[in-house]
């Protein structure tokens, strides 16, 4: 499904991404994980379409077609969803119209009827308990005044809306509690399906007892230098990154 | 960071869609303003004397004035000789008597605009008065408006009908020497709207009035003039249209609302005005005098102003607060892109007792546009216990454009209360990216911060209007990405 060869990547004339290799096949869950810094979300970022970091190399396909030649809207009704570690706020713009707004960009460009404010609604309000999120969260701004919890929450429910083909999820586990982390995972673990890949990028390794991963990569210093199925991560939490030889302040959860 | 400038400017390059002429014939003065163009044009409307007078007294007040030169606006000087004052559409017969004998190619224009007269007006129960150039070309809905006892009609023919009414009240609140271009207004005024709603009277419809500018080198000056009788309430909507002309084009209007004891008007406006091209070439010079007179007790005004139109915009909606706990409120959404210019704000003037106003005024600069707040808040001696709140938002588009916010307070009432908050904001680059990622195409996306910046002033907006308000935004806003 996605295929990434070679790519590097800069942003503000600095190389983050130095080589990034990696294959994801279509009902694969992958997980990268990696100290602070070390360029997951740089790749997230870029993966999705990002304009703020420059690609200096490399490609990157989707089921074979050049994902870097199109723009980030086209990348997203492809499939390519990304769950954001630091969700912004739109002032004054209901998540409602917001997320209708977006069902009905995908809907429009797989030539399917745009759907209306009430069928929309009875659908959101569903996928809203999914994550056990109030309601009431529909009609409030755009990730305003969520706290950090409801914002991941509100991260899942979007993909659980779009159901994309990539979902890629930044950090969805940080910052959340013991009970908001098991309902995020089901959100994900929801999402699980066979003709759709997850790219979870995470600093812990908790969050890999919830959501098993089919494979496990370490970035560091903007490259992948271990790659290996669930025991990689039960090895990384036990000795630390240290144990490969990578600088972290902070592996512990 | 390149994303959002670059679409921005994408998005701000549609182009105006109400910039057709209309091909129709029409009676126009030559251009040129002295003492005997005013007496033709008040012949021509067979205007009682009174009404010559008092146009002639307000010129010879205009000649001695200057045109102000204080407002964040640039232009060259206007020649008002080189305009004409009055342009007509051309009937073999007299002022048409229905629907059915206005001239179809100015029904077809209406249409284009997007108010098809009968079906609208039927559907939104909206009554509607068609300004077109210098004169109302129709009134619908005048008999349920009748059956309530409102008045609803040209201000020419309230000038013939209603002489008592309009002698009283016209220029009580805006006076013909209070600035220069409602001199020039007072002077030369072709049309308007004309609302009396009588003591205890709910209007039962909304009232809307189109003001459209079409001919060449004519210059718009309507007058409106609403009275709200003891306890009485309407809701009054304009919009404004002109078609595409390298020329700029002079609009002059004058409101006057004058509302009694518990008595209650709600203006909205939707102004839509030809703002130039991309290059600052042609449109609207919008110089337009409104304001409101509380009177009575209890008696309560708002203004609700999105503008999006125009090349400049030099505007104050005013309250004149007099009755004790009277109110005055002020929501203004304006937009300029391009070369546009705006300087929009109000004026809350406390005079009675325990009088409240309320100034929720929102500024969205794109292109290399400039956008002015300016609002006065003023309290007089008698205005115990008076409070105003001010609320200026500005949002940027882009880094070419300017935002200025000059609040004026002037109190001469120590219980007075006044709260001040301002904030400036951009369109961030990660909230397009956020929306660009959930699929939503940016131009849209532009248009959605923007409707969320803008959506306390939208929900003082009649429900059909608050709709076409949103669409106008996203229209004015094409080419804002890029
Ligand atoms: N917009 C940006 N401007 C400048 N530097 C950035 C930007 N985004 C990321 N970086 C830098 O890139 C490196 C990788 O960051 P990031 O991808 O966020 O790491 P991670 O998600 O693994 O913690 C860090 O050194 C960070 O400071
Ligand atoms: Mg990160």
């Amino acid at each position: 499904m996605l295929s990434i060869k070679n790519l590097h990547a800069s942003v503000e004339g600095k190389e983050i991404l130095k080589g990034i290799n990696l294959e994801i096949k279509a009902g694969e869950v992958h997980a990268i994980m990696g100290p602070n810094g070390s360029g997951k979300s740089t790749l997230s970022q870029v993966l999705a379409g990002n304009e703020a970091f420059e690609i200096t190399g490399g490609e990157v396909t989707l089921n074979g077609d050049n994902l870097l030649d199109l723009a980030t809207e086209e990348r997203a009704r492809e499939g390519i969803f990304l769950a954001f570690q630091y969700p912004v706020e739109i002032p004054g713009v209901s998540n409602l119209q917001f997320l209708r707004t977006a069902v009905n960009a995908m809907r429009k460009h797989r030539g399917e009827e745009e759907m209306n404010a009430a069928e929309f609604m009875k659908l959101a309000k569903e996928v809203s308990k999914q994550v056990d999120l109030d309601p009431a969260f529909l009609k409030r701004g755009v990730n305003e005044g969520f706290s950090g919890g409801e914002k991941k929450r509100n991260e899942i429910m979007q993909a659980l809306l779009l159901q994309p083909k990539l979902a890629i999820l930044d950090e969805t586990d940080s910052g959340l509690d013991i009970d908001a982390l098991q309902v995020v995972s089901n959100g994900v673990n929801a999402l699980r399906a066979e003709d759709r890949a997850i790219l979870m990028v995470t600093h812990y390794q908790r969050l890999l007892n919830h959501i098993v991963p089919d494979y496990v990569h370490v970035l560091a210093g903007g490259k992948i230098v271990k790659s290996g199925g669930r025991e990689l991560a039960l090895e990384l939490e036990e000795r630390g990154y240290g144990w490969l030889g990578i600088k972290d302040e902070d592996t512990s959860n | 960071m390149a994303t959002t400038d670059k679409e921005v400017k994408e998005l701000i390059k549609r182009e105006y869609e109400h910039g057709f002429v209309t091909e129709i014939e029409s009676d126009t003065f030559e251009p040129g303003l002295n003492e005997d163009v005013i007496r033709r044009l008040s012949e021509l409307k067979q205007e009682p004397e009174f009404m010559l007078e008092w146009r002639l007294k307000a010129y010879r007040r205009w000649l001695e004035m200057d045109e102000p030169e204080w407002a964040h606006v640039d232009f060259p000087k206007v020649d008002y000789n080189s305009i004409s004052y009055y342009s007509a559409p051309k009937r073999p017969e007299d002022m048409p008597q229905s629907l059915d004998e206005v001239d179809p190619e100015l029904l077809r224009t209406y249409e284009k605009l997007g108010i098809p007269l009968h079906e609208r007006a039927k559907l939104a129960g909206v009554a509607v008065d068609a300004v077109f150039d210098s004169v109302s070309v129709a009134t619908t809905f005048k008999e349920p408006l009748e059956k309530a006892g409102v008045i609803f009609c040209p201000i020419s023919e309230a000038v013939q009908k209603y002489p008592e009414l309009v002698k009283k009240y016209l220029g009580s609140v805006v006076p013909a020497g209070d600035n220069y271009f409602a001199a020039l207004n007072s002077a030369v005024f072709s049309d308007g709207s004309f609302v009396y709603i009588p003591k205890g009277v709910r209007c039962p419809m909304e009232l809307s009035t189109y003001f459209r500018i079409n001919a060449a080198n004519t210059g718009q000056f309507e007058r409106t003039l609403i009275v709200a009788e003891e306890g009485s309430y309407v809701s009054y909507l304009e919009g404004c249209t002109a078609p595409m002309r390298d020329e700029n084009q002079l609009h002059a209007a004058v409101v006057e609302l004058v509302i009694l004891d518990d008595a209650q008007i709600k203006y909205s406006t939707v102004q839509n005005w030809y703002p130039g091209d991309e290059n600052g070439k042609g449109g609207i010079y919008n110089f337009v005098t409104k304001r409101a007179a509380c009177i009575g007790k209890n008696a309560k005004v708002s203004w609700t102003q999105v503008e999006t139109g125009s090349a400049i915009t030099w505007k104050y909606p005013s309250c004149v607060l007099r009755g004790d706990n009277s109110v005055g409120e002020f929501y203004s959404v304006a937009l300029t892109h391009n070369y546009q210019q705006a300087d929009t704000g109000t004026k809350m003037i406390h005079l009675g007792k325990n009088t409240k106003s309320t100034i929720i005024s929102k500024g969205i600069s794109a292109g290399r546009s400039s956008n002015a707040y300016r609002g006065l808040v003023k309290f007089g001696p008698g205005a115990d216990g008076a409070r105003n709140f001010t609320q200026c938002d500005s949002l940027l588009i882009g880094d070419r454009c300017g935002a200025h916010t000059f609040p004026y307070i002037e109190s001469k009432n120590k219980s007075a209360i006044v709260e001040h908050e301002a904030t400036t904001s951009k369109v961030s680059d990660e909230q397009m990216f956020l929306c660009r990622q959930r699929g939503i195409d940016p131009e849209q996306a532009v248009s959605m911060i923007v409707n969320g910046f803008c959506k306390e002033v939208f929900k003082e907006l009649p429900m059909e209007f608050a709709v076409e308000a949103g669409k106008l935004l996203e229209v004015s806003l094409e080419g804002s990405v890029g």
